[in-house]
């Protein structure tokens, strides 16, 4: 069975290439930041079995190998590796000799791993699977990733060791970006556990006016693109704002229909996910990814679509929850 | 209520509006909240290092690299440029259209994992997009290369977003439901993503409108001033 803690060993090995890479070239900030993510990757399934048995000294070690790698981050001292233009001549002319043969691999991934996700039922022999039962996407991924590289390996004609210097290349071009999206994920957990979601919900409870349909639909959806754009999350938000707002408001006291409020509410929450850099993983790593010099340029080309498609929503929730 | 935690939010705003380090200001506010909650230095410490443990999924990214790079240096962003210049109807606003499409109806059959910032926009749509833009607008300028390639990525994260609430399995359905199940109303997953399916439309017209807005931009600005 191709377990979790496999992929993540996998992605640490491609983490920690990165390190030796950076500490063979002396770039030592960088050598120590991936190296540190590398060990909390390789060494997370431990970390959490540690803390469940009750031993905190590992998940403390961890919070602390975090707070460095954000004052490694903070401090300027991670080398962007430069765009190597130098070889576009190459490129161009390996471009013209291979052509369409390069698209294969790229649109192996995506294929392999949706063809994997969908077989996941059918691959079990008796007790043993291939994927553990309801978690098929991660491993389906890391199979799909695996193919692929075998098979661009085969069609570039170049030797594994490159593969993990590209990885490489990209990593110190991406820098700490990378690893903004699980820290966010990580604060969203803290906001949990210190009750900044129940402040926030309480503070909402006492600033609406309840008699009105109106102003109930649209302090709903307001309520889920501000909490939205403060916690990056539209999953985050909607316990909180619909516990808040929407079941006693909407639905208990006006009468709305839940399943729009709950579709809708949601839908009305992902605008604001596009107008959040809190949303690192689809509004900041694009940006880095694409080589934009304004971090906010993915959020400021899809913010009109954003906000006139919020007010669509709430249109259209006011009228089809009273239908 | 204890409403000082909500300093954290506070400091994440102040930090992102600061322009500060991102990783910093997280970091920074996730103590700001645990202080004024009153919890202990250690206790912050193992609270953050598990939550950040139990999160790696979002790293997971870093397993296309390998492929994604080997495909780069091999010249896969410019011959996608080439093939695109040489396809006479295909515009930038088509190109990202389809592909949004594509994201969307992919999305609502659940299968997201096609297409993505790193997979797809990196070394495909984005130089594509570059490519056929040029065709309206020979003389690109690195601002409006950047605006398009920002536009790509934009395009990707609609697609996405507006696509996948259709399909019954997706977390966000599921979440709902559950949610509902906790507060004692009873719902089908279907009776909840059907109501996904007005938005869906919407936001493909409106993304679609503004595709076409921005590409008619472009040509204006080609256009030698009378």
């Amino acid at each position: 069975m191709i377990a979790l803690s496999y992929v993540w060993w996998l992605a640490a090995l491609v983490l920690g290439a990165a390190a030796v890479f950076d500490l063979r070239a002396r770039r030592w900030a960088n050598a120590l930041f991936w190296a540190l993510i590398a060990i909390v990757f390789a060494a997370g399934d431990a970390i959490l079995a540690a803390d469940k048995a009750g031993n905190r000294l590992p998940t403390q070690l961890a919070g602390a190998a975090v707070v460095l790698m954000a004052l490694l981050a903070g401090s300027g001292l991670l080398k962007r590796a430069t765009v190597g233009d130098g070889d576009a001549e190459a490129r161009t002319a390996s471009a013209q000799r291979l052509g369409h043969k390069l698209f294969g691999p790229a649109l192996m991934i995506p294929l392999v791993t949706t063809v994997l996700f969908l077989l996941a039922p059918y691959l079990v022999a008796g007790d043993w699977r291939l994927f553990p039962a309801g978690n098929a996407t991660v491993p389906a991924l890391a199979l799909g990733c695996c193919a692929a590289v075998a098979f661009a390996l085969y069609v570039t004609r170049s030797r594994p060791a490159q593969a993990l210097r590209e990885s490489s290349r990209l990593l110190d071009q991406l820098g700490w970006a990378v690893v903004l999206p699980m820290l966010l994920a990580a604060l969203g957990g803290v906001f949990e556990a210190t009750g900044v979601g129940n402040a926030v919900s309480a503070l909402i409870g006492q600033f609406v006016a309840t008699d009105s349909r109106l102003a109930c639909t649209v302090a709903y959806g307001l309520g889920m693109i501000v909490f939205t754009v403060i916690m990056g999350n539209a999953f985050a938000a909607f316990p909180v704002i619909t516990g808040g707002i929407g079941l006693p408001l909407l639905i208990r006291q006006h009468g709305a229909d839940p399943a729009v409020v709950g579709a809708l509410g949601m839908l009305t929450g992902y605008c604001g996910t596009l107008l959040t850099p809190m949303a690192a993983n689809f509004n900041i790593v694009p940006a880095v990814l694409l080589e934009l010099r304004d971090p906010y340029g993915v959020i400021r080309g899809q913010a009109l679509t954003a906000v006139l498609l919020a007010a669509t929503n709430i249109t259209l929730m006011y009228f089809l929850a009273f239908r | 209520m204890n409403y000082w935690p909500l300093l954290g939010v506070a400091a994440v705003v102040a930090g992102f509006a600061a322009r500060l380090n991102p990783m910093l200001v997280v970091v920074a506010a996730g103590f700001v909240s645990g202080f004024a909650a009153g919890l202990p230095l250690a206790d912050q410490l193992a609270l953050l290092g598990k939550s950040f443990v139990a999160t790696r999924a979002p790293l997971l990214i870093v397993l296309t690299l390998p492929v994604v790079g080997l495909l780069e240096h091999a010249g896969l962003r410019e011959h996608a440029q080439r093939w695109i210049a040489g396809l006479y109807y295909m515009s930038l606003s088509l190109l990202l259209i389809c592909y949004m499409a594509l994201r969307q109806i992919l999305g609502a059959l659940g299968l997201t994992s096609i297409g993505g910032h790193a997979q797809t926009v990196r070394p495909l749509i984005a130089p594509m997009a570059e490519a056929a833009a040029r065709k309206t607008a020979p003389g690109l300028d690195e601002l409006q290369r950047e605006r398009i390639r920002a536009l790509a990525a934009a395009t990707d994260n609609v697609g996405l977003f507006f696509g996948e609430d259709i399909f019954i399995a997706f977390g966000a359905v599921l979440l709902i439901q559950t949610f509902y199940t906790a507060n004692g109303i009873h719902l089908e997953p279907l009776s909840i993503a059907i109501w996904a399916i007005p938005t869906a439309i919407a936001a493909f017209v409106i993304h679609a409108l503004r595709i076409v807005v921005f590409q008619y931009g472009l040509k204006r600005d080609a256009e030698p001033r009378a």
